[in-house]
């Protein structure tokens, strides 16, 4: 077991403004050991490893790095006292060379001979260490999310980094490409280096984490070994409070087919197909799952389904009639009993500048129910988001607040609120618990349910496997913009190691043989 | 996460613009001093000679209606997310539309032709924004570079028709013959005088009425109608406005059209209100000063009525500086309207942030919403 600590956070506090992100957070990570620290979206993650990594500064406390009070005032400094740090989202130039990337920041000089044939011996001697072999002179553009991702970790330890900060970094891989990274961890961590690891996936803290801490509302809760601690206790004390994890839900009663897709196709910009010949069906009472790695033509696909995108070849048939192209836009296409709530909230589904009840009629505010002809009446938009947000718990009930000022949650069940409550027949809901905590989670989870059972049909389009498999009746996999496989779940699918690698496989564009 | 700047709503309207404005007139002052000139003496001619007798005001209310035009043209594109410099070619056209109505409507009695008047002056106007704007929604050409170019073609144009087709035969000057005499906008001193009051005689005429009413029926559009919040939505977020259902194209060549008609109210003030005939370069720089109206306003017709007041205020008083002052030239006045702008307009995040603070720190007196 290892016994110094590699990196100790000593009453650290961090607050902006009227937000109190970090209360006196204390931490030790053990040299050589995977720590994984989970909590909801606002718990303060985020705000204390960029307070280590040098982006922030801590209105109080103290870091040790090996025993060591240190000061990091920026990333640079971070790095000189060997913290690295993987983003979610990659710091990479898609144009230049694998070598050129590492290089980057650390070129050794004016000229770039030397510096570059240093780093290429370097990197080989890395990929000899822990198995990390990349090309060094591929272009990252070239190379899978899962290469770019190990670019990032080279990145870092060519600096001489002994401490890595992964933050999120499962959030864009496939299952097998996840499975990779943590066996790349597991050599970093018998290399003796010590990584820490940002989550909000449970399974994977239990997977490959020697010590686990919960923080929740900017404060740690619970620092454990893993080994002695469940998922049902890390998520209990990520929100205080017990929720289930798995949707109540019955079997579905499947009626008539409410939206059929045949040859579905939408072009990039550059011509190239993002979503290629796609047929599916969607029947009232029945949640289908549209599962896949972000990025695989998922959000085109709804898009197009919503009359955003314009199809290149296809047609969409809502209630077996063929939707015109001239009525293949956002407006004609709600009025036929579509609703969407968009996979992104703050870019499509909300204006975040306006009052919270004026973005609750988006999309529906030609309503007569709203004004009388050409006007609006704020009394009545009010009075509507009023009465939604009483069934739909969404706090602070104020109407007349600024969207901005909710939190994710309270934004997605404003979204949630305005496209459900038009009783449409059929439901398109992307990403619908994207960054959301686990209470409204469960709450969006069991409306969606409540849609299935009131006869809708209902598309879910996630990229969590566990959502997916917790909602569905039917799982569509897609993977580079075709349909990759459709499966029907066994009961208690989460825990069907089996049916979750055949979906991983599919995910990763795998096709089945034709049976 | 970054630190929320949220000020209460009389602080962001009332305390923020009046502190730049502070500062605009601390700072002139100091230029002032530098020459030589006495900043109080300065300022008291400057208020006296906006405000100070009936001429004065009657002079500053006549600027402040050109102002409150292309301030709420400016704002009202800037609500659609657009940026509208094209006033001072709308309001060139908007004259065009204007003069074609009077010389031509002579026959018609005043109550009819004055309205049509200004009806055509708005359709030119909103024409001449119009076509910027369907080449934003359909060909992606620029609205910043396209409406300036409509400002030199206007100019162009007016200056071709006013040499060659619309001058005043025999005349060397490039303007018409004069209007109708019912084409006139009734003079405020005139209705004075017809009333039995005396009054000074002023450039200032019924048209800052038709003003303070866009003002009103641009809030009203605005925040009280669908096609205002289809406005406001494409302005804030186009893609959720698309996501709504709402075409972008079509507001944006709406709003561009309604901007253009706006912008033209200067014409409606200038050529039906003072001058009763067309001339070369009426707008005189007034479109231009509507976007620092807009600025200083926040884009709300409140603040722009309120803005367009002080910038007639120192279009007027500083007029009156300049005359009563030789050592202030005419250029020192415009560099203290320059530093309004500079203050109210472009560093109005100067105090913002400090503002912020000083609220975050003061104790809740009552709870509520933010």
């Amino acid at each position: 077991m290892p016994v110094a600590a590699a990196i100790e956070l000593e009453g650290i506090d961090k607050s902006f403004g009227a937000v109190h992100a970090n209360r006196n957070v204390t931490l030790s990570v053990a040299a050589g050991s995977i720590h994984g620290i989970v909590g909801e979206n606002g718990a303060g993650k985020s705000t204390l490893m960029s307070i280590l990594y040098g982006f922030y500064e801590a209105d109080a406390g103290e870091i040790r790095v090996g025993g060591t009070p240190v000061k990091i005032g920026s990333s640079r400094q971070a790095i000189a006292h060997g913290i690295g740090m993987v983003h979610q989202h990659f710091m990479l130039v898609d144009t230049l060379s694998v070598l050129d990337n590492v290089m980057l920041g650390a070129e050794g000089g004016a000229l770039v001979a030397r510096g570059a044939a240093a780093i290429r011996v370097k990197l080989a001697e890395l990929g000899r260490a822990y198995g990390l072999v990349v090309d060094p002179d591929a272009l990252v553009g070239d190379l899978g999310v899962g290469l770019q991702q190990r670019v990032e970790i080279l990145k870092a330890l060519v600096r001489g980094a002994t401490i890595l900060i992964l933050d999120e970094p499962t959030a864009v891989l496939t299952p097998p490409e996840a499975d990779q990274l943590f066996g790349m961890l597991d050599t970093l961590r018998r290399e003796g280096k010590t990584v820490i690891f940002i989550t909000h996936k449970l399974r994977e803290i239990m997977h490959i984490t020697d010590r686990v801490s919960v923080m929740r509302r900017g404060e740690i809760v619970l620092t454990t070994e893993t080994a002695a601690t469940s998922p049902a206790q890390l998520a209990d004390a990520m929100v205080g409070r017990r929720v289930l994890l798995t949707v109540a839900k019955g079997p579905a009663t499947p009626g008539p087919v409410r939206l059929e897709a045949r040859g579905l196709t939408v072009l990039g910009s550059n011509g190239v197909a993002l979503v290629d010949d796609v047929s599916f069906t969607l029947r009232a009472g029945e949640i289908t799952g549209l599962a896949g790695v972000a990025g695989n033509g998922q959000s085109e696909l709804l898009e197009a389904l919503a009359g955003i995108r314009p199809i290149a070849a296809g047609e969409i048939l809502i209630d077996g009639k063929v939707v015109p192209a001239t009525s293949h836009n956002p407006k004609a296409i709600r009025t036929l009993g579509l609703a969407h709530v968009p996979e992104d909230r703050h870019r499509m589904g909300l204006i975040m500048p306006f009052e919270a009840a004026e973005s609750a009629i988006l999309g529906i505010h030609t309503d007569p129910a709203f004004g009388r002809g050409p006007w609006l009446s704020r009394k009545s938009i009010i009075a509507d988001l009023a009465r939604k947000m009483a069934g739909y718990d969404i706090r602070p009930p104020n109407p007349r607040l600024k969207t901005a000022n909710f939190s994710g949650g309270n934004q997605q069940k404003i979204v949630l609120a305005r496209e459900m409550e038009r009783d449409p027949g059929i439901v398109l809901a992307g990403q619908p618990t994207r960054g959301v905590d686990i209470g409204a989670i469960e709450f969006i989870h069991s409306r969606l349910v409540a849609l299935r059972d009131a006869g809708k049909a209902v598309l879910v389009v996630s990229v969590e496997l566990d959502e997916i498999m917790a909602l569905a009746d039917q799982i569509l996999v897609m993977c580079g913009g075709r349909l990759t496989g459709a499966r029907t779940p066994p009961p208690d699918a989460a825990n069907d190691e089996r049916f979750v690698g055949d979906l991983g496989l599919l995910m990763a564009g795998v096709t089945e043989q034709a049976a | 996460m970054s630190a929320p700047i949220t000020l209460p709503r009389w602080a962001d309207l009332v305390l923020v613009p009046v502190l730049s404005v502070l500062t605009a007139f601390v700072v002139g002052g100091l230029v002032v001093a530098a020459i030589g000139v006495s900043p109080w003496d300065a300022t008291r001619t400057l208020i006296t000679g906006s405000l100070g007798s009936g001429e004065a005001l009657g002079f500053t209310l006549y600027y402040t209606t050109d102002f409150i035009f292309t301030g709420l043209a400016v704002a009202l594109a800037f609500q659609a997310g657009l940026f509208n410099i094209g006033g001072e070619g709308q309001a060139t056209l908007g004259g065009l539309g204007a003069a074609l109505v009077c010389l031509h409507g002579g026959f018609l009695p005043g109550w009819l032709l004055i309205p049509l008047g200004i009806v055509a002056a708005a359709v030119f106007g909103g024409i001449w924004g119009l076509v910027p704007g369907y080449l934003q929604a359909k060909r992606g050409s620029h609205i910043v570079i396209t409406t300036i170019m409509f400002n030199w073609l206007a100019s162009t144009l007016m200056g071709y028709l006013l040499v060659n087709g619309m001058r005043a035969p025999q005349s060397m000057e490039p303007e018409t013959v004069p209007f109708p005499p019912q084409a006139a906008i009734p003079t405020v001193h005139g209705i004075l005088e017809a009333l039995g009051i005396p009054s000074a005689t002023t450039p200032l005429n019924l048209s800052f009425l038709l003003a303070l009413a866009c003002a009103f029926a641009m809030w009203l559009f605005i925040w009280r109608t669908r096609t205002g919040y289809e406005i406001r939505t494409t302005g804030a977020n186009p893609t959720a406005a698309v996501y709504g259902g709402i075409a972008p194209a079509w507001i944006i060549m709406l709003t561009m059209g309604l901007s253009g008609a706006l912008a033209s109210g200067v014409a409606v003030n200038e050529i039906m209100g003072v001058q009763n005939r067309l001339l070369l370069e009426f707008t005189a720089g007034y479109g231009f000063v509507g976007i620092a109206v807009a600025l200083m306003g926040r884009a709300h017709p409140v603040g722009i009525v309120f803005a367009s007041l002080l910038f007639g205020i120192l279009y007027q008083g500083g007029a009156e500086l300049a005359f009563d002052q030789p050592k202030i030239s005419r250029d020192m006045i415009v560099a203290i309207q320059g530093f309004v702008v500079l203050f109210a307009g472009a560093l109005d995040g100067l105090y913002r942030p400090h503002l912020a603070r000083i609220f975050t720190a003061l104790p809740r007196t009552r709870s509520g919403p933010i």
